[in-house]
């Protein structure tokens, strides 16, 4: 009973250390780029300043829009929410870890941005209908690459719960492999496409003809908005985390490790993520923004590395 | 009473209903009686199926001296007729309690009521049979019947052609499996099913037989390419007909397949799973992009039809795999996978198939491109088609995720096999599988947000309002039973277990002892899920941050115009379109898919003429296949036409020498 609790206490310290850590996160982000590109930038804490003031101030809601419309934000947060509380992020075999394995977490992904999409088209004005009409065409290709690379992570762990792999690949038993790297590739390419970061989609941009999330969600304001972009700083940090869990998973707490282990983890967590985001800004920077055409090459060649990753395996397996 | 007897007799008043039927149809109340009647019957017959499918009881069998007089009619109701039973009648009975309401708004009652409850009765039949004879004839009489009721309204244009096509390919299906049946009875002509399962057949005729029933069960089911009659017939039958003929019909043509390849065909031969996985998975992803080219809401879920029967081929292709290579427990999760999708499939089809039915009552279109808005006018019908979107969009914690989610991970315990051709195949029908699940959620954002969501495109969908309550119920029913489904899996994993052990020997792993209702298909380490806790955990964080911001933060709202960037547009017109929504996808896709063109017709500065799009897209398979098949049967029609014009003496002629060549052939045969 008394374990039971203590893991009950650790899965709340993981929900609420990632919904704190998010807006630090895309603070650091953008920090980093704003210097980068010899700018002062906002200060770190501008995020939760953002989310705030966002928050006290009034919905405005569209006079054509739906009840849809005002329940959506809170469908895609609490969606991406329990995914990211489901991602090891500084111990494994937490209390729920096992309620939902990755496809579980993917499909989640998926139904945020479901919701998102008709949400998008709900005010029936032609940027919201742009917005989601490629983001929907994004998702084809970026679902799928998720779902291939599952396999390869899949096959190499013997599991499809993210616990279990980020226990085994932080075991020695994994060794280099090749498809590891094409999952590790293939999956930066999904993270940049699924957050709309630089080349996929600017999110620093408005009044862009080929924005993406910002045009999905232009007609909302108020603790409406505040609420999904805290939704998708969470994203955010969910892939990075996925990222980190997978294949830096050093100073990871394994299920039944001791509190003193848990809290050394969580330290070495956040500095995984700073340079996590660090690197991401140095990425953005240096990269120019791709037409939006271009995308279904770029997500395409994820799909077809993750598919290869995950033939290799499938292939390899009769050689053992 | 046996539950079979039971089963029988209420079919036989499904008959006599049928009769009944064609004197009331145009009574004052007569559409009430008939789907009451219906309704009735389908529940006793769904519970029937149920108990016996529930209470594991052993199976029943009984001789009625009809059909051919040396075998005479052969029923029975094992664990596998049981399920779909209890598939067809929960389906059929929703549908009827619809018709309570759609049925009012019919215009010609005399063409459809006849033939609904005679529709239902032969679809019993086919789960029912025992023998060849008796299957061949209940599946002639359901292709009969629904065609009747394709054709209910001929006038309309279109439903002509519709009617044709499908004729064809029913006689086209049911002749593929009238030869698999006489192959599989032998010479010795042992035409029940016992006999078949008992006799032994050489494994090339074997191979015959399996594609012949793939073919034949292939063409009722929708298998690319034999699914091209489902995207015209499902639509032309009135709305609660279609959510039968897809949400139903579809299934009865897969326990065909499954009849034959599981159960009588004797142990499977690998490559066989070959040509099942192959064609499930090119049937899933063509038929979700066409899906994604429509823009007739009935025709889009006539096509989501056609991918959901590839995934559920997907399933059994794996179950034929493993079974083939004697791995039972992993043929078991196959199976059940496929077969759970089979209950899926119809819960979530059947309830999209009545919302646009309501959408087609209230509003008298089923062209997206004329509705909009409509989720501020039907509330209730528009978050039953929400709740039926999520579903087969399979977004967890609904039904549609859990059986991909088993279908997913059958396929990762592919690399086991130990074949070369299935460990490449595999991994490439999983690809297939996440991009038709991909392609489905961006099909029914389209479907849903273009229809529901948005304003108002015409004055019709203006004027739309709620529809009545016995379609409500129908939908709501459904619409729970997509919900429970997907957060208690485990109860209908556990339910399916004497189907899938009687089939392939093995069972997947008792569930509903699992600690907190989670499923786990093999081991907790390898994998699980718990839509339970996954649909609380988003009920709870979503209503704590809905409650929190609005006591802590603001709760004000003001309604205003939108803001479209600062320049919103009064008309409707300038929202997105279901074909502006596909337009990415169809550039990405469409090009090796539809060879799709678009061209744009831009006038010079100062021409006052409008500038044009023009896009161009070709039905390939169409093309490819049924064109050329149309051309050579024409070409040979044409010739053969001289002989309707012969003298009587070259009659005669030739008639004397068909018989001479006949017994030639007799008296050469070995």
């Amino acid at each position: 009973m008394i374990d039971l609790g203590v893991d009950l206490v650790f899965q709340l310290v993981q929900m609420i250390l990632v919904i704190g850590l998010a807006p630090l996160l895309t603070g650091l982000v953008r920090k980093a780029k704003a210097r980068l590109l010899r700018r002062r930038g906002p200060p770190l804490i501008q995020p939760y300043l953002d989310l705030v003031r966002l928050a006290r101030k009034e919905a405005v809601v569209a006079h054509s829009a739906s009840w849809l419309f005002r329940i959506v934000p809170y469908l895609v947060f609490a969606a991406t929410w329990i995914a990211a509380a489901l991602i090891p992020t500084f111990a494994t075999g937490l209390l729920f870890s096992w309620s939902a394995d990755l496809i579980a977490i993917i499909a989640l992904l998926g139904a945020a941005r479901f919701f998102l999409a008709l949400a998008g088209l709900d005010v029936g004005t032609s940027f919201g209908g742009l917005g989601s009409s490629r983001e929907a065409m994004f998702a084809t290709l970026a679902e799928p690459a998720m779902i291939v690379i599952v396999f390869s992570l899949a096959l190499i762990a013997g599991s499809t719960q993210l616990s279990t792999v980020a226990a085994f690949m932080a075991s020695s038993a994994v060794g280099v492999r090749v498809t590891l790297g094409m999952a590790l590739v293939a999956l930066i390419i999904v993270a940049v496409a699924e957050n709309g970061r630089i080349p996929v989609d600017n999110p620093a941009t408005h009044l862009e003809l080929t924005m993406v999330h910002e045009a999905m969600i232009l007609e909302y304001s108020g603790r409406h908005l505040a609420v999904i972009e805290l939704a998708s700083m969470l994203k955010l940090l969910l892939y990075i985390s996925l990222i980190v869990c997978v294949f830096t998973p050093w100073g990871l707490a394994i299920a039944d490790a001791g509190v003193g282990d848990r809290l050394l983890g969580a330290g070495i967590y956040v500095v995984k993520l700073g340079i996590a985001g660090l690197v991401l800004a140095v990425f953005e920077t240096s990269i120019a923004k791709m037409r939006v055409f271009r995308v279904p090459d770029f997500l395409g060649a994820a799909l077809m590395l993750g598919f290869l990753g995950a033939l290799l395996l499938f292939v390899s397996r009769s050689l053992k | 009473m046996s539950a079979l007897v039971l089963l029988l007799g209420c079919d036989a008043a499904l008959l006599a209903l049928s009769l009944v039927a064609t004197v009331v149809a145009r009574a004052k109340r007569g559409g009430d009686f008939v789907y009451g009647a219906a309704f009735a019957l389908s529940s006793v017959q769904l519970v029937g199926g149920a108990y016996h499918l529930i209470g594991r009881h052993a199976p029943l069998a009984l001789v009625l001296p009809i059909g051919l007089p040396w075998i005479g009619a052969n029923f029975r109701l094992d664990a596998l007729s049981a399920f779909f039973v209890a598939v067809l009648n929960l389906g059929a009975a929703a549908a009827s309690f619809y018709g309570l309401g759609y049925g009012r708004h019919e215009r010609d009652p005399e063409r459809v009521l006849p033939f609904y409850p005679a529709f239902l009765a032969a679809m019993n039949l086919v789960l029912l049979a025992d023998d060849a004879y008796a299957f061949l004839v209940s599946w002639e009489f359901m292709s009969l019947a629904s065609w009747a009721l394709v054709m209910a309204h001929h006038r309309e244009p279109g439903n002509l052609r519709a009617g044709y096509v499908y004729i064809v390919m029913a006689s086209f299906g049911a002749l593929a499996l009238l030869l698999a049946f006489a192959l599989l009875a032998g010479p010795a002509g042992a035409y029940t099913f016992g006999a078949m399962r008992a006799g032994v057949v050489t494994p090339g005729l074997a191979a015959i037989v399996l594609l012949l029933a793939l073919a034949g069960a292939g063409s009722k089911a929708g298998i690319v390419p034999l699914h091209v009659w489902l995207p015209l017939a499902h639509p032309a039958a009135p709305s609660h007909v279609s959510a039968l003929m897809s949400g139903v019909m579809t299934k009865v043509a897969v326990y065909g397949f499954v009849r034959i390849a599981f159960d009588l065909l004797g142990p499977p031969v690998w490559w066989w799973s070959l040509v099942v996985l192959t064609l499930g998975g090119v049937t899933a992803v063509m038929g979700v992009l066409y899906a994604l080219m429509q823009h007739d809401l009935k025709r889009l879920l006539a096509y989501h039809t056609v991918e959901n029967i590839g995934i559920i081929f997907i399933g059994l292709g794996l179950a034929l795999a493993f079974k083939a290579f004697a791995m039972p427990s992993a043929a078991a999760l196959a199976l059940t996978a496929g077969l759970l999708h089979v209950f899926n499939h119809s819960l979530f089809k059947s309830l999209l198939f009545f919302g646009v039915g309501a959408v087609l009552t209230s509003t008298g279109e089923r062209d997206m491109a004329h509705l909009g808005g409509l989720l501020n006018r039907m509330p209730a019908t528009g978050f039953f088609v929400l709740v039926g979107c999520a579903a087969i969009s399979a977004l967890p914690p609904l039904n549609g995720f859990v059986s991909e989610w088993l279908t997913f991970q059958a396929i990762l315990l592919s690399p086991m096999l130990p074949s070369w051709g299935l460990k490449i195949l595999v991994p490439a029908v999983g690809a297939l599988l996440a991009l038709s699940a991909a392609l489905a959620a961006a099909c029914f954002v389209k479907a849903f947000g273009i229809t529901f969501l948005g304003r108002a495109r015409t004055g019709a969908a203006e004027r739309a309002a709620e529809t009545d309550v016995f379609s409500l119920t129908a939908m709501a029913v459904f619409a729970t039973l997509c919900l429970i489904v997907g957060i208690l899996p485990g109860l209908f994993i556990d339910a399916l277990a004497p189907v899938v052990s009687a089939l392939v020997g093995d069972r997947m792993p008792m569930q509903t002892g699992i600690q907190w209702l989670s499923i786990v298909p093999i081991a907790e380490s390898r994998s699980s899920y718990n839509g339970l806790l996954v649909f609380l955990f988003i009920v709870a964080s979503a209503s704590l941050a809905a409650v929190a911001i609005h006591r802590l933060a603001s709760n004000v709202v003001r309604r205003a115009p939108a803001w479209d960037c600062g320049f919103p547009d009064a008309n409707p017109a300038t929202q997105y379109t279901a074909d502006s929504f596909a337009e990415p996808i169809r550039r990405v896709f469409g090009v090796f898919a539809f060879r799709a063109r678009a061209r744009v017709d831009m006038p010079a500065p100062g021409d006052m003429r409008p500038a044009r799009l023009k896009v161009a897209i070709y039905d390939l398979i169409w093309e490819a296949i049924y064109l050329p098949i149309v051309g050579i049967v024409g070409a040979i029609s044409i010739r053969l036409n001289r002989l309707q014009f012969l003298t009587i003496r070259q009659y005669l002629s030739v008639v004397f020498g068909a018989l001479v060549t006949l017994l030639l052939v007799l008296a050469a045969w070995p």
